[in-house]
């Protein structure tokens, strides 16, 4: 179960535009792998490339000792994929569109109530696919791509324009992809979701890798000052600039009294120690830094969702 | 072979749920069959009406088998006021007067219907003529003996049944490739399709069995509606209609597979599908025959895979040729159905 993916040196050119340029990562298997990026970074070209949809314009990409390029039943038959548009036949029921993907990988038709089971869409199996919500038409999709028990499975925006509650909805069902040891690469434009589901993430934007690791590091690699924030009343400003001893405080005036106050700091344990004593942690939040932060920090420009 | 299997299965799924589609495939042209059954009777043409103004003795003391001829083309009413006769004939309520002066037959006729005025003059010229003779109290030397080549039982439902049905199967099949091919192109489904583990001619294979049976079933049902309501007679080598609608059927396909390869949207796609499959059936003689057309129409004709699907269809289903008519026109369109193929498959692209 699993696959390793290598890729090296990967390039791909539009015209004058490096789409491409220059991307190489590895993907052990069982690894839960999150290319993240705006719009045009060339994360769905990149994944084109390992996908097989493309051929790279220079370096190359290994699936195991396939590539993918050439398109070899072998691969094809490991290899689970969700595109980023909903790819459907038109008006065939979700039941439907199940047998007919199983059908192509010559899969028993048992599977399909298995996988209606496995993504919550039990209830809906006879309803057609036009009828069906933005998020049952992902997690359909999702089944799809996972009807023949691929080893790999690849995820274009899966959640793209699905509102919030769909969105943590569709978390759960991409959690339990890499349970059974799945390879998987993901594509997105959610920070939190590349920091909810990967376990290394290569943060991209035109066209080039800027940093690959786990969230975790990266977000310890940036070494982001801790919000720590106290309900309004709590503490009084003098006091806090005294146990600040240095760090910036900020404190947000509201309409009558007191504001919130925010003590920004690198070095929290002193700080919450300090208001621990004071018996000052009414309505307390500890804010560390996200992914959105790294994100910012490493193309230093507005993000753009 | 199950890959084949249930993408041809969730085509027809797809089709068969799709009321607009099933609608201008099935209904639509069923409608204009109706609409010329309908019309257009089992005569073909309407008689000729005629004002005879008091007596003319050639035709009122013509031989009874002469007036049995006169009434299959002439309905003559019989009138006394020549005036208002003339005037029939100039508002168009009548096609011709006729009376008698002396021992001149008088003749007035609207040139409007150029047709009726031809058929006017040349069956009194006739009467005139041969009137002449048998006051000689000759025998005629020369006889005249006529007879249409088709059967007896030849009317216009014959002709217009494999024109129509044509024109059907051209619009399904060139219409069904054209939006298939977009939509998937669109919906990703296509490179969907290109990372599952089946040859791409799987794909395109089931896509011609559909199309095929589409095409079969259009020909069932007209063929079916034909002979139980408008008096459709089949002659003997009929079944050749299948190796037609097939090669016409690819032929159709091909053209639809190029609209929906240049095209960026379904709706381009309809739209240049339709700029092909209107005029064509107009210039392969669909809904009227192209005998009386001027040369270029018969010339570009030539080249539209529909014209040669008709004349082998009408050769073999109502004119009573061997099955030997149907060779060149299959020859014909799978040659068309390859070389437009070729082209489409140039300018074909798996995404946008």
């Amino acid at each position: 179960m699993g696959a390793e993916i290598r890729a090296d040196g990967l390039v791909m050119t539009y015209g004058d535009v490096r789409a491409v340029d220059g991307v190489s990562f590895t993907v052990a298997p069982g690894e839960f792998f999150g290319l993240l990026g705006p719009n045009g970074a060339g994360k769905t070209t990149t994944l084109e490339m390992v996908e097989g949809l493309r051929k790279p314009q220079a370096g190359s990409v290994r699936i195991d000792q396939y590539e993918p390029w050439k398109r070899e039943p072998a691969l094809q038959r490991r290899m689970g994929v969700q595109l980023q548009s909903s790819s459907f036949f038109e008006r065939l029921t979700a039941r439907e569109q199940l047998d007919t993907f199983g059908a192509l990988y010559g899969v028993a038709a048992g599977r399909t109530d298995e996988m209606l089971e496995q993504v919550g869409l039990v209830d809906k199996a006879d309803v057609r696919t036009e009828d069906l919500s933005g998020g049952q038409k992902q997690r359909l999709s999702i089944a799809c791509a996972l009807i023949h028990d691929p080893d790999v499975v690849f995820l274009d925006e899966p959640t793209a324009a699905l509102d919030p509650q769909a969105r943590r909805n569709l978390w759960d069902v991409l959690r339990s992809i890499n349970d059974s040891g799945r390879t998987v690469i993901l594509t997105t434009h959610y920070l939190d979701e590349a920091e909810a589901l990967c376990d290394r993430v290569a943060i991209m934007d035109s066209g080039k890798i800027l940093e690959l690791d786990t969230p975790a590091a990266l977000i310890r690699g940036l070494d982001a000052p801790v919000r720590i924030s106290l309900a309004p009343g709590t503490l009084d400003v003098g006091v806090a600039r005294d146990i600040a001893n240095g760090d910036a405080v900020t404190h947000e005036p509201e309409v009558d009294g007191d504001g919130a106050l925010t003590i920004t700091t690198r070095d929290p344990s002193r700080i919450l120690t300090e208001l621990a004593r004071r018996d000052a942690l009414a309505g307390l939040s500890v804010k560390g830094a996200s992914l959105e932060d790294v994100f910012l920090e490493l193309t230093g420009r507005e993000y753009r969702a | 072979m199950t890959a084949f299997r249930s993408l041809a299965r969730a085509m027809l799924k797809g089709f068969f749920r799709d009321k607009m589609a099933l609608f201008f495939a099935i209904l639509f042209p069923l409608m204009f069959l109706a609409l010329f059954g309908g019309l257009l009777g089992s005569s073909g043409t309407s008689k000729t009406e005629v004002e005879q103004v008091g007596r003319v003795t050639v035709l009122d003391d013509a031989p009874k088998e002469v007036r049995a001829y006169l009434e299959e083309s002439l309905d003559i009413h019989r009138t006394t006021d020549e005036k208002a006769a003339i005037r029939e004939v100039r508002k168009g309520d009548a096609d011709a007067m006729i009376t008698q002066r002396g021992d001149t037959l008088v003749v007035r006729f609207s040139q409007a219907d150029q047709v009726k005025a031809a058929t006017v003059q040349g069956t009194f010229q006739a009467i005139v003529q041969s009137a002449n003779i048998a006051v000689t109290g000759q025998q005629p030397k020369y006889t005249l003996e006529s007879d249409q080549v088709e059967d007896d039982s030849l009317s216009t439902i014959q002709f217009f049944t494999p024109g129509l049905m044509g024109w059907a199967i051209a619009a399904g099949a060139t219409f069904g490739a054209a939006t298939n091919l977009v939509v998937w192109r669109k919906n990703g489904l296509l490179r969907r399709l290109r990372l599952a583990p089946i040859p791409t001619r799987s794909v395109v294979l089931a896509r011609i069995a559909v199309s095929v049976a589409i095409a079969a079933l259009q020909a069932a049902i007209f063929i079916g509606v034909g002979v139980a309501f408008f008096g459709l007679q089949l002659t003997g080598s009929w079944p050749m209609i299948v190796p037609l609608l097939t090669a016409g059927t690819l032929s159709f396909m091909a053209i639809g597979l190029l609209a929906g390869a240049v095209s960026k949207s379904e709706e381009a796609a309809v739209g240049i599908a339709n700029f092909v499959v209107l005029p064509m059936a107009f210039l392969s003689g669909s809904f009227f025959p192209l005998d009386g057309a001027p040369g270029w129409v018969t010339v570009v004709s030539e080249v539209l895979p529909l014209k040669h699907l008709n004349e082998g269809m009408l050769d073999t289903m109502v004119r009573g040729e061997g099955p030997a008519a149907a060779l060149m026109p299959i020859v014909i369109l799978l040659g068309f159905a390859v070389v437009v193929a070729a082209i489409a498959s140039r300018v074909f692209r798996w995404d946008e």
